[in-house]
């Protein structure tokens, strides 16, 4: 008998300890990286020239970059990434509770997930907006949609913006709401929505990648919403935001200057003072980060400056097929302007 | 908790030991209680006390605050008017409204197939009886979750576009869903409606009075007839004096889609069909076993009686059947509701579907999820508690 009863307090005992653990904060994110020798980076399930993984594996997109540059300034090896997929609702909660280091995943910054949500928004990797697209024919703008009804993948910020513009434009749109993005664009293709909304850079992918007959379908020009996509991380880890914020400033930056993946090794002796800088050839800024002076050099040896990340990713080169639009350099009229590295 | 509480000696009559003691049995079995009970509230306490500071540890906001916010995006499936400023709490009563809806019309058409299958099974014609075997054995073995996929398949691509709907002369079937006649609503379908259920409160007093008299005297009314003519006729007389309205609103072809009228979305119908012909397979099963419970004596019996078939089936085997069939026929409706969440697949804006939506918006997943657990517990309970009740009428009321 007194055996079953400390069998019963030793089982309470045990429970309680094993969740006692957890309430304790997660040390530096950079310190476990490097331990761990892996980067794991929230991206998204499928969305060609931002995250899709290959028939063998292989991630590629312009998300992915981002993850792959930041392995390569912290860890010196861009293969060193754990790609964890993500759905739209699975994305924060992965990031919130340290399941991932950095989430990559084509997400919106807005004042209420930053101010809410626990996150920081590093900066954008691409400047978008929402559009619609429909069968090529009779419509030619989004405001001849009345009475229409729209496909929409939930857990975005895309059926606020839609409903936004619905009621603006006294448009009386009805969507009908899917929890992943397969069903919400199977649904557009087999005729059951007019039309299927989601950033502009999705519609093109999903017109290059999912349509049977791309040329069927048009992206109406007109965008309803401003979207900032971009990486986010935890908060309460300054350095390692800082981190991800300078690799992402450091590769727009590489490209204003010049410098590119073929070039980087000759322009570590250029004239200009700040590409030495950049490069760690004469001013030693990684220590600033905690990383080493070659952090950006590596970066942009696994990558390429930002503009080479988009033209092999999502540029106008790719079936994907985006202009360079927004997303140019500031002195080329987009907003690309990366706070000087200095 | 102790295992020799399991089979207790008969106490001893005029002696009670009350004293509390560890050697005591008794007193062991208190203690094993309240350490059993307090260690579960130290786990969830637990639980709940590491959830919260981890949230602030991360700097995430909790609490039920966001349900008086606008929630400010569209459903398109509701039945009940909001307004561009309604609050989160508007919205969970809508998603909670179309669970309701396709789970009350889904038991009601589960039930009547399930009931007709069940039935068939026993039917002197081979075919019948093979189909119903084919029938539950296909639709019991597939995953709930690929049947709705397949129906969603079924209304949306193999149907035709909105402007070549099959049409039946008012009704429209096409990817746009059920499209049907819907009368204008004015105070005459409203007294109508009042008019009909003051028939059914009649009909169950009148089928009262019938039993009285029957097992008074053995003779029969004609209860049915009786109690439909009388529901008709106050329904009837209910629309009359509400000034006999007649129009109706028709579904015409609209620019986009079938506008006006009543319609079914093809997500509500793949729902609904996912859902009836998944779970009318297991009550036709429960209903197989419980037509089987009831003894051939039983039948014999009523023959020798001198009752007709259907007399023998209505009055003695039924009811003995229906002990057997109640309780797993609750478990299928409870079924039947829950995996109406299944739908987020397929868009029907159910209550899970219009959670992820505020999950998303507000960041608040806890909360989110824990009203929908209330929700479903709520729902289910009342399932229960309703099919419990009709239980206990079906029992043996022993004499």
């Amino acid at each position: 008998m007194k055996k079953h009863a400390q069998t019963v307090i030793g089982a309470v005992l045990a429970t309680a300890g094993l969740f006692a653990g957890t309430s304790a904060m997660a040390g530096k994110t950079l310190d476990q990286i490097k331990q761990r020798g892996q980067v794991v980076c929230g991206v998204n399930t499928g969305l060609a020239g931002f995250s899709a993984a290959d028939s063998s594996g292989n991630w590629s997109g312009l998300d992915v970059d981002h993850c792959r540059a930041v392995a390569a300034a912290v860890l010196s090896d861009a293969s060193k990434v754990k790609y964890v997929p993500l759905t739209a609702q699975q994305r924060f909660t992965a990031l919130q509770s340290g399941e991932v280091d950095v989430l990559a995943r084509n997400t919106t910054n807005t004042l209420n997930r930053d101010g809410s949500l626990g996150l920081h928004f590093i900066g954008a990797n691409y400047y978008d907006g929402q559009g619609f697209m429909v069968p090529k024919g009779k419509i030619t703008s989004a405001k001849q949609l009345k009475g229409a009804t729209v496909c929409v993948q939930s857990g975005t910020t895309t059926e606020k913006n839609l409903t936004d513009f619905s009621r603006a434009n006294k448009l009386n749109l009805k969507p009908v709401v899917f929890e992943k993005v397969e069903a919400a664009t199977g649904a557009y293709f087999s005729g059951r929505c007019q039309a299927y909304t989601t950033d502009a850079s999705g519609l093109a992918s999903v017109r290059a990648k999912e349509a049977k007959d791309p040329a069927a379908h048009v992206v109406l020009s007109d965008l309803i919403s401003k979207e900032p996509l971009g990486p986010m991380v935890r908060r309460g880890d300054d350095e390692w935001f800082a981190i991800n914020k300078w690799v992402l400033s450091g590769l727009v930056e590489a490209e204003e200057y010049g410098i590119t993946q073929a070039n980087v090794e000759q322009m570590k002796s250029s004239d200009n003072p700040q590409v030495g800088r950049l490069l760690g050839a004469t001013e030693d800024l990684g220590k600033h980060l905690g990383l080493d002076k070659e952090w950006l050099t590596r970066a942009i040896k696994t990558t390429g400056n930002y503009g080479e990340m988009f033209e092999r990713n999502v540029g106008p080169k790719t079936a994907i097929n985006l202009p360079r639009g927004l997303n140019n350099q500031w002195n080329k009229g987009g907003l690309m302007y990366a706070s000087p590295l200095r | 908790m102790s295992h020799f509480s399991m089979i207790e000696a008969r106490p001893l009559p005029g002696k009670k030991n009350r004293s509390i003691s560890w050697r005591s049995r008794e007193g062991r079995s208190v203690i094993y209680q309240i350490v059993a009970i307090l260690s579960v509230l130290a786990l969830v306490g637990l639980l709940v006390s590491n959830t919260l500071s981890n949230m602030r540890l991360r700097g995430i906001q909790s609490g039920y605050d966001f349900l008086f916010q606008p929630f400010g995006f569209d459903i398109s499936e509701t039945l009940i008017e909001y307004a561009p400023n309604s609050t989160y709490l508007v919205a969970f009563l809508i998603g909670m409204l179309n669970t309701l809806k396709v789970a009350l019309i889904g038991i009601a058409l589960a039930t009547l197939l399930g009931v007709l299958v069940g039935v068939g099974r026993f039917s002197a014609n081979f075919l019948v009886r093979k189909i119903c075997y084919g029938y539950v054995e296909f639709f019991r073995n597939v995953p709930v979750y690929l049947q709705l996929l397949i129906w969603y398949l079924v209304f949306t691509e193999a149907l035709p576009d909105f402007d070549k709907a099959w049409t039946l002369g008012n009704f429209y079937l096409s990817k746009n869903g059920v499209s049907f006649p819907w009368p204008v609503w004015q105070m005459g379908q409203t007294l109508a409606l009042l008019g009909a259920a003051l028939g059914g409160v009649f009909a169950i007093y009148y089928r009262r009075k019938a039993k009285a008299h029957f097992d008074q005297t053995g003779q029969t009314r004609p209860v049915w007839g009786v109690s439909m003519a009388v529901t008709l006729a106050l329904a009837v007389l209910g629309w009359l004096l509400g000034g006999a309205p007649s129009e109706w609103n028709l579904p015409k072809v609209g620019d986009f889609q079938i506008e006006d009228g009543g319609v079914f979305s093809p997500e509500f119908m793949a729902l609904l069909c996912g859902l009836v012909f998944y779970t009318a397979s297991f009550i036709a099963e429960v209903v197989r076993s419980g037509i089987a419970s009831v003894s051939l004596g039983q039948h014999e019996a009523s023959a020798s009686l001198g009752l007709t078939k259907s007399q023998s089936m209505r009055l003695v085997v039924l009811p003995q059947a229906l002990r057997v069939i109640i309780p797993p026929l609750t478990s299928q409706y409870l079924n039947l509701t829950k995996n109406s969440s299944l739908a987020v697949a397929i868009g029907y804006p159910e209550l899970v579907s219009i959670a992820n939506t505020t999950l998303n918006q507000t960041g608040r997943a806890i909360e989110a999820l824990s009203i929908v657990m209330l929700v479903y517990l709520t729902l289910s309970l009342i399932t229960s508690a309703l099919m419990n009740w009709f239980n206990a009428s079906a029992a043996i009321q022993e004499r």
